[in-house]
């Protein structure tokens, strides 16, 4: 009997303290970093409202309701109707899942794409670095807009699209950052162990080189998401991100909230606030994971 | 550092090449014709024979390989030739609306330099107060703020200013007129793109100002010129500030690179006819030729710029030449 309590103890312990040990992190991250901690919490809000966006929104954001077109703000429509008597806020719940897609997916491919490439290129050096690098110069010289037109043009409209259109641009900045992190590690003595035990060069690369550079990898994610929602805005503001009637921000933008932006300025500011909000959390977020992963940038 | 010059300049080369290879597949992937979009509109039927002469004007009937080899011969001479759309040269096209893009440019800059560098100073000497917190708040709701809405929110605040004030709402002229021959009403059109991109752009170079400047103000020089008893204004202004300034030079260079390219969407939302505009216009027309020119003058600005940048910082940091 006493055996068992012992055990049972045992196997408790540890997990309580886990948790505490959680909370006090994350209670030492708040007031470590209190804008951090306010940018993950605009992050959070847009989590809830992309995942219980059926839930939340208190009408169906691609119904139109001709007989509503303009409403001010009101109790019924929180944030008022558009030209198509649509509910403002429910768009802006529901664009909540467009903007969140977008830029995750976006992001993460598009470091991950160039936390492989840096990493190779450091690794293997010499000419294939050099050719490497002129390559991803290319990319960073190339008008980030005109490559996400000749993107939409060549593929056609549509949030897959959009996601290609604004990985590619987030290859090179990331391939760079790791790259200088890389050829750091490329030197290190357990490189040149793992080369002597005769590890191919995708093992090398793959399993001791990318664990290291996570830091920069982790930094840049979380810096490019904010920055793939205001690109998804702006691309779909010009017409070529994702198309009516889908709910998303940068759209909710065009057409109706420049010619009724006198009469009806609410279809221009809400959008645009919900656009700021979560680039500001994000912004906020990845200043403060950085800061965290990096404790030599910190305070800067 | 004459050697550190010429490595640097022979590397623009691969380059602009690249950008040249890749601008010219991109265009020969979007499907559609130019010639077909000139005659019909995009739609309806069109003589085949008519297609075949009009391909045979542009030179689109030839070999891929010959055209490519012909638009760089082309650019490396300076000689872009006609575009493909309105039959006009292509260089008379650009330098049109070349001009009103780079003074947007030019004053989005100076705005961003005359808020970056005093509010990030400021934010900077008293790092962790309320007053670096405002800053940082304000830089980040810059970078937050997409400069679109921005531009439609200064449009809105125009027309219900100037609605209360004078009776009849009020818009920024559309037509660019020369700052030179009439510089109030060329002002009255670009001031406001020109604030609504640079706010935006101030944001980043006030965020490095202040890190710049937090970097340096722990240096063992500013101790010293602490310890001789200097007054905190002397030792930032000509201690501090004059080395901390380095790398915002940097980045002002390069974002005013990115700003070429990039005026698209403030253009579009203030109506303006620049080289945004010619961009969108060229690709969505298929004019090879002018979208070619367009991506090679913007790729050789950005490019041109890093070059100066970095020969600068090399002029001014001899540790970078020999690494």
């Amino acid at each position: 009997m006493t055996v068992a309590a012992d055990v049972r103890t045992e196997i408790e312990l540890p997990d309580r303290s886990e948790t505490a040990n959680w909370w006090s992190r994350v209670r030492q991250f708040v007031r470590r970093n209190p804008l951090g901690a306010a940018g993950a919490i605009v992050i959070i809000v847009m989590f809830i409202m992309a995942a219980l966006a059926d839930f939340i929104a208190p009408y169906n954001p691609v119904a139109n309701a001709f007989d509503r077109l303009h409403q001010p703000p009101s109790l019924e429509n929180w944030f008022g109707t558009d030209q198509f008597g649509r509910d403002v806020f429910s768009r802006i719940v529901y664009g909540a899942r467009t903007a969140l897609l977008v830029g995750f997916v976006s992001s993460f491919i598009g470091a991950s794409i160039g936390l492989v490439l840096g990493v190779g290129s450091a690794y293997f050096g010499g000419r294939t670095d050099l050719i490497f690098q002129r390559i991803l110069d290319v990319f960073m010289a190339f008008p980030l807009i005109i490559m996400a037109l000749a993107v939409i043009s060549i593929f056609g409209t549509g949030a897959q699209n959009v996601i290609i259109a604004i990985t590619i641009p987030f290859i090179p900045r990331c391939a760079r950052v790791v790259r200088s992190s890389a050829l750091a590690i490329r030197e290190m003595p357990y490189i040149d162990a793992a080369r002597a035990n005769g590890f191919s060069h995708s093992r090398i690369i793959l399993r001791h080189m990318v664990p290291n550079v996570m830091a920069p990898f982790l930094i840049m994610i979380t810096a490019f998401v904010g920055q793939a929602i205001l690109l998804e805005a702006s691309l779909s503001y010009l017409g070529l991100g994702v198309q009516e009637p889908t709910p998303a921000w940068g759209l909710m933008l065009q057409g109706g909230a420049e010619e009724y932006a006198e009469s009806a300025p609410w279809i221009a500011i809400f959008p645009g606030i919900a656009i700021s909000l979560a680039v500001f959390g994000f912004s906020l977020f990845g200043d403060a994971v950085r800061d965290e992963l990096d404790p030599k940038l910190r305070s800067q | 550092m004459y050697q550190y010059t010429l490595k640097r300049m022979l590397l623009m080369i691969p380059t602009l090449l690249g950008a040249g290879i890749l601008v010219f597949i991109l265009m020969r992937l979007i499907p559609g014709d130019i010639c077909v979009l000139r005659m019909a509109g995009g739609s309806g039927y069109v003589d085949p024979k008519a297609i075949a002469n009009c391909h045979a004007e542009l030179g689109l009937d030839r070999s891929p390989v010959m055209q490519f080899l012909d638009f760089i011969w082309g650019f490396a001479r300076f000689d872009f030739g006609n575009s493909m759309w309105t039959g006009r040269p292509i260089v008379e096209e650009i330098s049109l609306r070349f001009e009103l893009s780079l003074q947007i440019a030019i004053m989005a800059t100076l705005t961003a330099i005359l808020l970056a560098i005093p509010l990030g100073t400021i934010s900077a000497v008293k790092q962790n107060t309320w007053i670096d917190y405002l800053v940082r708040g304000f830089s980040i709701a810059g970078i937050a703020m997409p400069s679109f809405w921005l531009g439609i929110l200064i449009i809105l605040g125009l027309l219900i200013t100037t609605k209360s004030v004078f009776g009849t709402p009020w818009m920024p002229p559309i037509k660019y007129v020369p700052i030179w021959v009439d510089p109030l009403y060329n002002l009255s059109m670009t001031i406001f793109p020109a604030l609504a991109t640079g706010y935006r752009y101030s944001a980043v170079a006030t965020r490095m100002t202040r890190s710049a400047l937090l970097e340096v103000l722990r240096e063992d020089y500013v101790r010293t010129a602490r310890a001789k008893g200097l007054v905190q204004q002397v030792i930032i202004r000509r201690h501090a500030l004059k080395n901390a300034l380095l790398p915002v030079v940097t980045i002002i260079g390069i974002e005013f690179a990115f700003l070429m390219g990039g005026l698209v969407v403030t253009e579009q939302v203030f109506n303006l006819n620049g080289l945004g505009k010619l961009f969108v216009a060229s690709v969505s027309n298929h004019d090879y030729a002018m979208t070619q020119a367009l991506v090679m003058l913007v790729v050789a600005i950005f490019i041109f710029t890093n070059f100066v940048v970095d020969i600068v910082y090399a002029w001014l940091d001899p540790r970078i030449r020999y690494k």
